[in-house]
Formats: structure tokens, C-alpha cells, sequence
């Protein structure tokens, strides 16, 4: 058997940067011609997507057992320290870049639709171009160091995106706080970083997770420190509790971008950097229960939050908040493989249920704009009956909304079913108390997650609509350039859950009867092959059934069951539920209000954080640096000038002074020599 | 002999002194400077009786530096008087703070 030889894998990486270098260009050199980033950008990605393929049938035919290391040159080599910028192809990695470089053209192609009127498109397919290329070093840097330059790279381009519309200072303060918050997790990723470093003296993967296991004693303290700082990085990137707080207001950006960065590709980063090093998290148990603790209180929290907005965005971003707390329970848990697999099926409904909103968006705007209208084209109360008007967005959108409520045989069922069933059977380590809790936590968040997607489907396409005649008139479907990615990601949000479908599942009669296997476990065996074997020697077996009785199977079939069952309730409910439009609309009142205003999360941090931190630093300002600092160096300065005006005064002008000066010196000069 | 001279060379060098200190006229003030110029000279002369000629050579020196400092300083006079029509010293106080 001959072994894998990656094909040109450095073009995966440069091709995105090509484009955005001429993207770029044309950006500054003829920001009105369009013709040459509609067809640069999404051509690029599409490039890079098609060698990721290439490489990747390579190594199914050929799975090499450890990643292939791709040297190119020698970035910092300081002492001992040889840090190369190189990249790592192994099955993970692998998996990532297909999906970053797959999504990330289907979404490069849509938002050719979406955003070619804006004139700012040449710097929008520049940004996102950009964006794809360090989303790459990323997931393909072979240490540290690589991976925090494209963990960097990809919170920058996040930044500029999200600020693309500059010019409302809303827009700008969103990107602000994403790039505010962001930088508190980079604190833990950098310290985690040094540890590792003081500890092993090495930074690439390789290394790192060769020595691990011989250099750390289990459940040890240093180790459980280096994956608690690790994880509050995750927490950052991938807007977890506490440092979630941005990823809603980076909903400000443009609508591909939300599915692009802030829903499939980016906030999985700290997803994939757990698995990444699942050596180091499977040597700390604590570091693993408090990762899935923060990811089981962050997909409940995030859950029924989205129960209560109006914004269609909103809520999208809090189920995608409430999914990636899902993923965290599946790596925290140590089912790193059913993290990924889920990161992977919600990376496909997410873009999806976010490009159908960008659709009913572009829809509404196009509407409202028709009639000068100053109305929210993002509120669902001024949507309603839109199915009529959008029919293919409808179709597709209900394809996402039964694929994240978890509804067989859609992709979101075997993936949140997966996690939510491990979370169960691994709660028999010293922990197993807490991951009974989580297991419970998800099992409500799911529920939630059905009912608030309901009622997002409801609100916009069902009902009557809430939208004025003249309005009505102007909606219009979205053209092929986005409908087009809308269909693929549609297809893949319901055959997505086929690549990893475990063999209880297949022994059910109705609901087994699907092709595919347990594909995704199975490829990622290599890479998670060293966690799995810690687990397996510290921890024991996993537990064959539920905390409360019941197997896989019966599982899979009740949540399956609860999910139908809360769809429909929430369904009937809503459409009996008069709303009226946005602006004639009261304010919430009691719970609702709380759940719409967030928990008032955002006050808190406010009254919290930044007002102590912003009085800080006035008081450092106006009493340190204008006071102490600025007024010792002007005392000085005005002392010496108060000097030079007394000793100035000495000098009359009058020549008998200065005479009689010199006749004086003289005669103290000759009683000095002759006494 | 030599003493005399000495003393006689003291005494207008402090009148010189004294005048250059207390008067405001600019060309009293020159010649104050010209009376404690010779009044050097004659204490050279005199001591070349003791000495040797070297004195006597000395003050022709410095009666040319006498010479050519008398023309520059009355020319700046001239001029002093020519701007403001006066030569009182008191009036030509620029340089101070």
C-alpha cells in the first residue's frame, strides 16, 4: 500500500490569498468594476476547494496513521525553539479545510448575488477572501504559533467584516466588541501557549502531543491550567459563556458573512482546537467537565434567548451561540469525533438557514425600498405569509429548520443526537454526576432549539401577511446566483448526517434504513486515537445505557419523537399568536421581555466590566498621565524657565554694570592668587 | 625711581578703572580705556629699566592695538550718535534680557 502524498497543498492555502491580493487591488485601483471580483473570489475558493478534494481522495485511499507535515520554510528559528511555518495534513485537518473551502465557495457564489449592488464589493470579496486564507493557516498550521497566526488573522478579517458598513456607528461599535472580546480569549490562548512552551519546550503538534502524555501526570495541575487557559481562548473565538456576548452584535455585518464567519466557519475554531489537542484536554478531566459545562449552560442560556427576539439574525445568532455549545458538550464530554461531525452538519444548515435569511432580507429591503418605507426589513413581526412570495427560500429554510431541531433523517438529528447520547454514556468517571446534569441541559435545549426555529419559520412565511399591499407588490425570489447555493447546502443539510450514522442507529427498522456508516468516527479514529486510549485506561468503559434507563436506540427515538412533537405544539401555537408590526407593536412584558432583552446579560457586563474599566481609565487619564506624568514634566519645564527669568534679570544692558562686574572678578581672581 | 612709576601707573589705571565704571559718556569711556591702556604702558617702560628692552617693544604693540581699537571704537560711536543723536550709554540697553 503506497502512503499519501499531499498534491500542491500549499496552493490551498494561497490561492485564497491570490485572490485577495487582486481583489485588493481592484478594490483601491476600480472600485466600480465588478466583473473582476465576482469572478476572482469565488473562483479562488472554488480552486482551493477542488485540490482539498483532490488531497482528500488521496487519503481515503491512503489514511496515513500519522498527519503528513508539509515543511516550507523556517519561521522562527530562536535556540532550541525551530518554529516552521508548515502545515498538517492529517484527517482533521483535512476535514476542516473541505468544509471552510466548500461552504466558503457556496457562500463566495451567493454573495456575488447579494452583495452586487453594494459599493463596497471589490473590499467585501477582498475581506472574505482573505478571510478563507487564514481560516486555512488556521486549521492546517502544524503548531501553535502558525494556528495562532490564522486564529489572529481570521479575528481581523471578522472585525472588518462586521464593520463593513462603516458609516453607522452601530455597525462599527459591533465590530469593535467582537474584536474587544475576542482579544481576552487570545490572552488565554497566548498563556496557554507560553505554558506549553516552559513545560515542553516545543510548539508544534507533533511534539507537543508526542511528550504530553509522558510529561504530564493525569488530572495533573499544570496540564489542567494549560487546557483551562486553552479553553478560555475557545471560549473567545467560539462565543461561549462568558465572552459570547459579541457574536449577536456581529449579526451588524453583511448576511453571508454572519453565515460564512459567524455561524459555519469561524466560531468553530475553538471547536476545532479542542480536538485539535484532545491529547492534552484528555489528561485534564476537570479542564473536560467545565468545557462541557460551559458548552451545556451555553446552548441552554443561548436557547432561550433565541426564544424571544424579533430579528430574524438575532436569532439565527443565538441558536448558533446555543449549536456551538452543543459541539463543546461533545468535545468536553471526550466524543470529540461527534464535536466535529456536528460542527460539520451544522456548518451546512446554519449557511443555509443564514443565506435564506439573507434572502428574505434582500427580499423585505428590496420591498421596502421600492416604497421608501422606513421600516425593519430584519423584524419577523413586519414578515409573515412570505412562502407565497419566496417559495424556493421557504422550501429550503424548513430543510434547515428540521435539520437543527434534529428531525430524521436530516443531518442535525444523528449529530446532536450523538452528542446528547454521549453525554449519557460518559458520565461514569469521577465527574459523572455533572455530565448527568449536561445531559439533561441538552436534551431541554434541544426542545428549545425546535420551538424557537418554529416559530422563526412561522413568523416569516406562514400567517398573514403583516406587510402593507404596496410593499407586497415589490417581493420578489431571490435570483439563481444565490438560490443555487441555497439548494446544495440543502441537499447537504439533509445527507450530511449520513457520513455518520453509529450502527445502533442502523439496527432500528424504519429509522436505520439510510445508507451510510459510522464514517466521520471512523476517519477521525487517527487523530483522537491517543485521547481515546487515556479515556479508555483512566475512565473505563462507556456506560450502556441513559441515567435514566434506556439505550441508543431508545434515545434516538424519543428525541427524534420530542422534536416532531415540540415543532408541531410550537406551530399551532404560534400562528394563533396575533403579531402586529414592529412599530405598532408593544414592548414584551414579564418573562418575554426578559428573554427578549437578553437577560439583560449586556447591562451587567456593562454596570460589570466596562464602566468600572472605562472609569479606570479615566481616573488613570485625568489624575495619572494628565496629572502626575504631564505635571511633573511641565513643573519642569517651568521651573527652569522661572530660573532663566531670575537669572536673566541680572543682565541690565547698562555698560558700567557689566564693567563694574569685570572689575570686581578681577580683583576677587588677584585676591585669590595673591592672598 | 622704578617704584614711583609703578605707583604713578597704578594710580591711572584705577582712574581709568573708576571712570569706565561710574561715566556715562561713550567717549569718555574711550578715553578712560586709553588712560588704563598707557597706564600699562608706563608700567612696561618701567620695568624695561630693570628688565631689559623688552618692555619698550611691548608698548608699541599695544599702542597699535591701542591705535586700531580707538578707530573701530569711535566709528561705532559715530554711528551710536548718527541713529539716536546721543552717546549717553544709558540709552544703548538692547542687549538684556
Amino acid at each position: 500500500m503506497h502512503s499519501f502524498e499531499p498534491t500542491l497543498p500549499w496552493l490551498i492555502v494561497l490561492l485564497p490569498l491570490l485572490g485577495f491580493a487582486l481583489n485588493g487591488l481592484a478594490a483601491f485601483v476600480a472600485p466600480t468594476r465588478k466583473a473582476l471580483p465576482a469572478l476572482v473570489a469565488p473562483a479562488a475558493v472554488g480552486l482551493a476547494f477542488v485540490i482539498a478534494v483532490v488531497n482528500f481522495l488521496a487519503m481515503r485511499a491512503a489514511p496515513p496513521l500519522a498527519p503528513v507535515i508539509v515543511q516550507g520554510y523556517s519561521w522562527m528559528p530562536v535556540g532550541s525553539l525551530q518554529i516552521d511555518a508548515a502545515l498538517q495534513l492529517d484527517q482533521l485537518s483535512m476535514l476542516m479545510t473541505l468544509i471552510v473551502t466548500g461552504v466558503g465557495f457556496l457562500i463566495h457564489v451567493y454573495s456575488v448575488g447579494y452583495m452586487g449592488a453594494d459599493p463596497g464589493f471589490a473590499r467585501y470579496m477582498a475581506y472574505i477572501n482573505l478571510f478563507i486564507f487564514f481560516m486555512l493557516v488556521l486549521v492546517l498550521g502544524s503548531s501553535f504559533p502558525v494556528m495562532f497566526v490564522g486564529w489572529e488573522g481570521v479575528g481581523l478579517c471578522s472585525y472588518l467584516l462586521i464593520g463593513f458598513w462603516f458609516t453607522e456607528k452601530a455597525n462599527a461599535d459591533a465590530g469593535k466588541k467582537a474584536f474587544i472580546v475576542n482579544r481576552i480569549g487570545d490572552f488565554g490562548f497566548l498563556v496557554a501557549m507560553f505554558m506549553i512552551f516552559a513545560n515542553l519546550g516545543a510548539l508544534d503538534f507533533a511534539t507537543v502531543f508526542a511528550a504530553a502524555p509522558g510529561a504530564f501526570p493525569y488530572a495533573g495541575a499544570v496540564v489542567t491550567t494549560i487546557t483551562l487557559f486553552l479553553f478560555l481562548g475557545a471560549t473567545g473565538k467560539s462565543a461561549q459563556i462568558p465572552l459570547y456576548i459579541w457574536l449577536p452584535d456581529a449579526m451588524a455585518g453583511p448576511t453571508p458573512v454572519s453565515a460564512l464567519i459567524h455561524a459555519a466557519t469561524m466560531v468553530t475554531a475553538g471547536v476545532y482546537m479542542v480536538a485539535r489537542t484532545s491529547t492534552l484536554f484528555a489528561l485534564a478531566p476537570l479542564s473536560m467537565t467545565v468545557v462541557a459545562g460551559i458548552g451545556a449552560l451555553t446552548a441552554l442560556f443561548a436557547a432561550t434567548i433565541g426564544l424571544a427576539q424579533y430579528d430574524i439574525k438575532k436569532v439565527l445568532a443565538y441558536s448558533t451561540v446555543s449549536q456551538l455549545g452543543y459541539m463543546f458538550i461533545g468535545v468536553g464530554v471526550g466524543a470529540f469525533s461527534a464535536g466535529i461531525f456536528h460542527l460539520m452538519t451544522h456548518a451546512f444548515f446554519k449557511a443555509l438557514l443564514f443565506l435564506g435569511s439573507g434572502a428574505v432580507i434582500h427580499a423585505m429591503h428590496g420591498a421596502l425600498h421600492h416604497t421608501h418605507s422606513k421600516w425593519d426589513a430584519q423584524d419577523m413581526r413586519n414578515m409573515g405569509g412570505l412562502r407565497k412570495h419566496l417559495p424556493i427560500t421557504w422550501v429550503v429554510m424548513w430543510i434547515g429548520t428540521l435539520a437543527i431541531a434534529g428531525v430524521w433523517p436530516f443531518a442535525g438529528f444523528f449529530s446532536k443526537d450523538e452528542i446528547i447520547w454521549q453525554a449519557a454514556a460518559r458520565a461514569v468517571g469521577p465527574f459523572h454526576t455533572w455530565f448527568t446534569v449536561y445531559w439533561v441541559m441538552a436534551l431541554v435545549a434541544a426542545m428549545l432549539t425546535a420551538f424557537y426555529m418554529t416559530r422563526l419559520m412561522i413568523m416569516t412565511f406562514h400567517g398573514v401577511s403583516r406587510l402593507p399591499e404596496a410593499e407586497q407588490q415589490h417581493l420578489h425570489e431571490a435570483p439563481a446566483v444565490m438560490w443555487v447555493p441555497l439548494a446544495i447546502l440543502a441537499a447537504l443539510s439533509v445527507v450530511g448526517g449520513w457520513f455518520n450514522i453509529p450502527e445502533e442507529i442502523k439496527r432500528i427498522p424504519v429509522l436505520g434504513w439510510l445508507p451510510g456508516s459510522p464514517w466521520v468516527h471512523e476517519w477521525l479514529q487517527p487523530v483522537t486515537r491517543t485521547a481515546d486510549a487515556i479515556f479508555g485506561a483512566q475512565v473505563g468503559a462507556l456506560s450502556e445505557a441513559s441515567p435514566l434507563g434506556g439505550g441508543e436506540v431508545a434515545w434516538a427515538v424519543i428525541s427524534f419523537a420530542i422534536a416532531v412533537a415540540v415543532i408541531a405544539i410550537a406551530a399551532s401555537m404560534v400562528l394563533r399568536w396575533q403579531y402586529r408590526p414592529a412599530l405598532e407593536s408593544p414592548e414584551p412584558a414579564g418573562l418575554k421581555r426578559l428573554l427578549w432583552r437578553k437577560w439583560y446579560v449586556d447591562e451587567i457586563y456593562d454596570v460589570l466590566v466596562v464602566r468600572p474599566l472605562v472609569g479606570a481609565s479615566r481616573w488613570l487619564w485625568r489624575w495619572v498621565d494628565d496629572a502626575v506624568i504631564d505635571g511633573s514634566v511641565n513643573g519642569l519645564a517651568s521651573g527652569s524657565r522661572g530660573l532663566g527669568w531670575l537669572s536673566s534679570r541680572l543682565q541690565t544692558g547698562q555698560l558700567n554694570t557689566y564693567a563694574f562686574a569685570v572689575v570686581v572678578g578681577v580683583i576677587l581672581l588677584l585676591a585669590f592668587v595673591v592672598l | 625711581m622704578v617704584q614711583y612709576s609703578l605707583w604713578l601707573s597704578a594710580v591711572l589705571f584705577a582712574l581709568g578703572v573708576l571712570g569706565v565704571v561710574i561715566r556715562r559718556n561713550a567717549i569718555i569711556l574711550f578715553m578712560c580705556v586709553e588712560l588704563m591702556l598707557n597706564a600699562a604702558n608706563l608700567a612696561f617702560v618701567a620695568f624695561s629699566r630693570v628688565v631689559g628692552i623688552d618692555g619698550q617693544v611691548f608698548v608699541f604693540f599695544v599702542m597699535t592695538v591701542a591705535a586700531a581699537e580707538a578707530a573701530v571704537g569711535l566709528a561705532i560711536v559715530i554711528s551710536l550718535f548718527r541713529h539716536s543723536e546721543s552717546v549717553d550709554t544709558r540709552n544703548f540697553n538692547l542687549l538684556r534680557w
